[in-house]
Order: structure tokens, then C-alpha cells, then sequence
């Protein structure tokens, strides 16, 4: 299951649990109670609802950060293919449209004019990695393609006019035998 | 039930008439920018044909409008409450309407006459490289037209400060910081001063840097040489705009405060963990922009940490103290489901629900394939249109006073569950796009797209409706109902 369809479905169920709880409590509003102990019961339910909120969030903060989903910024990574990218309105600039499954490759991007933001889109047209292109910096984002195919490049930050036009693509080999370069 | 309407909330003639300004004027904006975002899915959806550079206008009119008008008509519903407990200037309250209109005439010219269409956020350096498309001089006019709108809201906050600060002593004891730690809280100590509080230092803060960095563009615009920082103005930006529509919603729910326990008859006080609640929301709303600029690599990766884990620490006074407040205020309570109950009670499910899909988002590695899809208006488009929205219409049905109590007439039946079924559809398609990686911002879509605009519009064609029942019995309430306040 990728990503996309992971947070799709955590969200679906965390909403119709929270549709569920307001669903029944105003089945149960017609019901008369004394406020007291309705709200005795509340506030000791809660206590647990909060605690066992906080414990889900810093299990999802380690799962999620413990390995930081960010390259470092400070220099080349390791056995990347390095790729320099530049944005400008309404075009996408890649110093190279060919890569290997399974081989690191890292996109260095930039802009020259406005905010762009590189996203690229599998074969499958799911949208496997994004960063940012800004003008005066420049973000390195490291990817390792497991799926060969034609992949699109779009551009997912708004730059005017023609924004929805910015694409371009690349090619994504085969990866070598034995999963080597 | 105890007394749906308070003495102490009775309006002068100039007072409702003020009010009304701003009640007619949120109906109005809200309905039309409802129909632009449907002339938008429409087009996306290849149901009709908008220009690129159209699209785009509209797209940064309705940003910018709907933006604009939950931040203003939410505070009516500050203004409208607070000052019961402090004395505020019906002046300053009128200063800030006038002043929003002045920068909404500034902001639509720039869009509609002068072919601005840079998005409502301006992110630098966009407004003033448009490659040709427009001029310098719209830049400046949308720009000015904000900068106009946050003069208002400033004005408005620091009335407020003053007036809250005459009778509290200091902020800290308007917001409750004394009984943190121990001590007999004050079970009188209105919600309304301490939500009021933690809005005038956030967006007090927030549009401060707002006005700042627009300032910054506006020398930019005409003295190019005075270059800025693409990510400062970014980090401003997007500090501004996630501090104002956040506080929007804070401004809102005050309507719920004040008014759902008299709807349920049971009391909503303060208690230590809604104190804690909101000094935490005071801090947490400030530090947790960075999420919005998750993609931005060269970011200190410890912001981007903190945005992260801000962004699910945010969620917790939400879904444990005020939606869990409400359904513990209701429960077993015998309330009845008039309309302003119906919709506040709404409110509380669309803001703690739209919340989820924000906190997923905030996730980094989820922001990697998410940002910037439609999964980011899903989720703003779910807390606005099931949250926010039901917020202020809830509190325009009660203050139409007589006709609150009335029965229900057949379009209040139809009214509510449309509005109710075609925001979900609305929203849950923009999600449903997003995790299918649609883009967001884009007026021409790729023919995989297509399907989910045309879902999308049908449900906002419901939503729209709904909103026009809504308005026009609003409408034509307070039209009455100020005539039954100048007959007495």
C-alpha cells in the first residue's frame, strides 16, 4: 500500500469514528440525564481519550521521524546520481532525463524566476516525490526509483499562467541485475 | 431551557445595523465565491471553458475573499459577544468594516480590471514576475487592498486589547494563566474573554507580520533593487495566513461558547484543561506554520520537525476540549434541534473531522506526496465549509431572534441535510483527488482528473443552494428583526 492510499484510509477511519461519536450523541440527546454525572463520565472517559491520543502521537512522531525523511542538506549523497534542476516560468531544465531503478539520484533544484515546485509522477501517475524550487536557493531531494517507466515532472507550486503546463518527463531503466548499478 | 437571549446582547439601532453590515455582506461574498469555486470545478472538469488567465483570477478572488470574510464575519461574532464583558467601540467595530471594503474594491479591480492573478497568498516574487501577464501596478493594488484589510482587523484588535485590558488588569489574567497551576477558578470568567485573548495576541502577531512582508513587497514592487528573501517572505507569508484563518475559527467558536449551552440548558464554563487548552493553542498556533513549508528542504530541519509535532499536538484541544465539550454539553441534555443548534452542532464535527486530514498532511513523509495535491483544499475546504461556515450561520439564525424560535418551514428541512451531504461529497472529492495526486492550482486538468471535478461540482452545487436557502432566510430575518428593535 503506498503513501497516498495509507493516510487516505487512516483519514476515512478518524473521520467516522468522530462522525460516530457526534452521531450518537445526538441519537441520545432526546434521553434526559443529570448533568452532573453525564459530565462526571465525560471528563473520566476523556482523561483516557487524551492520554491515549498523546501515546498515538509520539508513536506516529518516532515511527515517522526517528529515521528524518529529509536528505541532509550539506552536501552530495553518497552513490547519487546527481541531476540539476531549474524551474522557470513555464519550463523544467533536468541536466539529465535518464535514470536506473534502484540507483540513488539526487535532484538539486533551483528556480531563476518565481516559486515552482518539482513534482514527479510515476508511470502510474501517482506522485512519488516532490520539493520545492525557489529562486536564490537550492534543495536537494534524494530518490531511489524502484519502478522503471516514463515519469512526468509537474510543477506543483502556482507561477502564473501557463503553471499548469510546466511538464516535463524523464525515462526510469530497468534496474541491473542484482539490483546494481 | 434558559434564556436563548441575554439583555446584556441587545443592539442599538447604529449597533444592528453595523452588525447587519457585516452579516449581509458575509452571506453575500460567501454565496459568490461558492459559485466561483464551482465555475472552477466546472471548468476542470471540462463542463465549461475558463481562459487559463480567468481561472486564475477567480481562483485568487476566492482565496482571497473567502479568506478575507471568515476572518471579518467571524469577527462580528467576537465583537457581538465580548462586548458584553468589555466596553468596545461601536466606531472602531464600523472602522474595520469600511476599511475591508476599501481593500476588497482595491483587491477585485486589481483581479478584474487590472488581470491580477498571482493567488491570494502573493508569494514572492510572484506578483511582480508575472512574465508579462500583468502589471506592476495590480500587484500593488491586491497588495494595498490587504494591506488595507489588515489596518482594520489591527484596529479592531487593539480596541479590543484596551478594552479587555481595563477591566482584566493584563492578558494573562484575560486568558486565565492564573489557575494553570492551582487555585478556585473563577467559574464566571467568560470563554468568550479568554478565546477574544488568545485571538488579538495570534492574529495581533499574525497580521502584523502580514502588513510587514506586504509593505516589503510593495517597496519591492517599485524599487526592484530592494530585493527580499524568497524563504523569509515565504516564512512570513505563510505564518500570516495560517495565523488569520486559524483565528477566524477561534473568533467562531465563541458562537459556540456562548451559545450552545443555552440551546442545551446546561452551563460551559471554564475548567483548568480549557484554560490549558487555549494557552496552549496561543503558543501552538504561532509554531506551527513551518508545516506549510515542509517541501522546503533547506529549511532548519528542526522547524520542520517542530511542524510536524505541533501540528499533532494542535489537535488535541480541539478534539479534547471543544468538540469533546460539546458532545459532553449535549449528551442526555433533551435539547432541541432548532437551526442554530443544528449547525453549531455541525460546526464542532466539521472542525474536529477536518482536522484529521491536517494532522495526516503534517506528516513529513506524507507531505512529500501530498502537498500541494488537492488533499490541502480538501482539508481547509472540510473545516471551512463543515466548520467555520455552520459557525456563523448558526450564530445569524440565532440573532434573528424571532424567527429562531420559530418552527421550521420546509427549506430549513431540505436546507441542512443539502448543506450537510454536499459539503462531505465537496470535501471528501477534494481528499479523494489529493491521495490520487491531482494537483492543486491548476485551471486545466489532465483527462484522469476530469471525473473528480465532476463530482465535485454537483456536491457544490448542493452546498450553493443550501447556502442561498440559508441566506435569504437570514437575510430576511434581520431585516425584521431590526424592524422589531426600532419599533421598540
Amino acid at each position: 500500500m503506498d503513501t497516498q492510499r495509507l493516510a487516505w484510509y487512516i483519514t476515512l477511519i478518524a473521520i467516522l469514528i468522530i462522525a460516530a461519536a457526534f452521531l450518537y450523541v445526538v441519537a441520545r440527546s432526546g434521553t434526559l440525564a443529570q448533568y452532573e454525572s453525564v459530565q462526571k463520565k465525560a471528563y473520566d472517559i476523556r482523561r483516557w481519550f487524551f492520554w491515549a491520543l498523546v501515546l498515538l502521537g509520539v508513536g506516529a512522531t518516532y515511527g515517522t521521524l526517528a529515521q528524518f525523511p529529509i536528505a541532509d542538506q550539506r552536501g552530495p549523497s553518497a552513490g547519487a546520481r546527481v541531476v540539476d534542476v531549474v524551474g522557470k516560468q513555464w519550463l523544467w531544465e533536468l541536466s539529465a532525463n535518464q535514470f536506473t531503478a534502484g540507483v540513488p539520484v539526487e535532484f538539486r533544484v533551483t528556480a531563476n524566476d518565481v516559486n515552482h515546485g518539482l513534482g514527479i509522477y510515476d508511470p502510474n501517475g501517482r506522485l512519488v516525490a516532490q520539493v520545492q524550487a525557489m529562486p536564490g536557493f537550492t534543495n536537494r531531494l534524494v530518490h531511489t526509483f524502484t519502478e522503471p517507466g516514463k515519469y512526468r515532472v509537474l510543477c506543483l507550486e502556482y507561477c502564473g499562467l501557463v503553471h499548469h503546463n510546466m511538464i516535463t518527463g524523464f525515462e526510469v531503466a530497468a534496474a541491473r541485475q542484482g539490483g546494481k548499478p | 431551557m434558559s434564556a436563548l437571549h441575554q439583555p446584556a446582547e441587545a443592539l442599538s439601532r447604529q449597533e444592528r445595523a453595523v452588525l447587519n453590515l457585516y452579516a449581509v455582506t458575509g452571506l453575500a461574498v460567501i454565496v459568490l465565491m461558492m459559485v466561483g469555486g464551482i465555475a472552477m470545478r466546472m471548468s476542470q472538469g471540462t463542463w465549461i471553458e475558463l481562459p487559463p488567465d480567468v481561472f486564475y483570477q477567480i481562483m485568487t478572488a476566492h482565496g482571497a475573499a473567502m479568506v478575507g470574510i471568515a476572518g471579518l464575519t467571524s469577527s462580528a461574532v467576537m465583537w457581538y459577544f465580548l462586548r458584553k464583558y468589555v466596553r468596545l467601540s461601536p466606531g472602531i467595530f464600523l472602522a474595520n468594516y469600511v476599511l475591508f471594503m476599501i481593500g476588497a474594491v482595491l483587491i477585485l479591480g486589481s483581479i478584474f480590471v487590472l488581470q491580477f492573478g498571482g493567488g491570494w497568498t502573493f508569494l514572492y516574487p510572484l506578483p511582480v514576475k508575472s512574465n508579462g501577464i500583468w502589471s506592476v501596478h495590480a500587484a500593488a493594488g491586491y497588495m494595498l487592498g490587504l494591506v488595507s484589510i489588515g489596518v482594520g482587523f489591527l484596529l479592531f484588535y487593539l480596541d479590543a486589547t484596551l478594552a479587555i485590558l481595563s477591566v482584566y488588569g493584563n492578558l494573562g489574567r484575560a486568558l486565565g494563566l492564573q489557575w494553570l497551576f492551582g487555585g478556585d477558578i473563577d467559574k464566571s470568567h467568560p470563554p468568550t474573554v479568554v478565546a477574544s485573548t488568545m485571538v488579538i495576541i495570534a492574529n495581533g502577531l499574525g497580521t502584523l507580520c502580514g502588513a510587514v512582508v506586504l509593505v516589503l513587497c510593495l517597496i519591492n514592487a517599485y524599487v526592484p533593487a530592494f530585493e527580499l528573501d524568497a524563504l523569509l517572505a515565504k516564512n512570513m507569508i505563510y505564518f500570516f495566513g495560517h495565523v488569520f484563518i486559524n483565528a477566524s475559527i477561534y473568533m467562531g467558536v465563541i458562537a459556540v461558547y456562548e451559545l450552545l449551552p443555552r440551546y442545551s440548558g446546561r452551563p460551559w464554563g471554564v475548567s483548568r484543561p480549557f484554560l490549558w487548552a487555549w494557552a496552549a493553542s496561543t503558543v501552538m498556533v504561532l509554531i506551527v506554520y513551518p508545516h506549510h513549508l515542509l517541501m522546503d528542504f533547506v529549511m532548519p530541519h528542526w522547524m520542520l520537525a517542530m511542524g510536524q509535532i505541533i501540528s499533532f499536538t494542535s489537535g488535541l484541544p480541539v478534539l479534547t476540549v471543544t468538540a469533546y465539550g460539546a458532545l459532553a454539553n449535549v449528551h442526555r441534555s433533551g435539547i432541541r434541534w432548532s437551526m442554530p443548534a443544528k449547525l453549531l452542532m455541525l460546526s464542532m464535527f466539521g472542525w474536529a473531522a477536518g482536522v484529521v486530514p491536517a494532522i495526516v498532511d503534517a506528516v513529513i513523509s506524507v507531505n512529500s506526496v501530498m502537498h500541494n495535491t488537492l488533499w490541502v483544499p480538501g482539508h481547509f475546504h472540510f473545516y471551512l465549509i463543515l466548520g467555520l461556515w455552520p459557525m456563523l450561520f448558526g450564530f445569524m439564525f440565532h440573532a434573528i431572534r424571532a424567527r429562531a424560535e420559530e418552527p421550521e418551514s420546509a427549506f430549513d428541512r431540505l436546507g441542512f441535510p443539502a448543506y450537510l451531504v454536499g459539503g462531505l461529497v465537496f470535501a471528501g472529492m477534494l481528499l479523494m483527488a489529493g491521495q490520487a495526486s491531482v494537483a492543486r492550482r491548476w485551471a486545466v486538468h489532465l483527462p484522469e482528473w476530469v471525473p473528480y471535478a465532476h463530482v465535485a461540482a454537483l456536491a457544490a452545487v448542493l452546498v450553493v443552494l443550501a447556502t442561498i436557502v440559508f441566506a435569504v432566510r437570514i437575510v430576511s430575518g434581520l431585516l425584521r428583526a431590526q424592524n422589531v428593535g426600532a419599533a421598540h
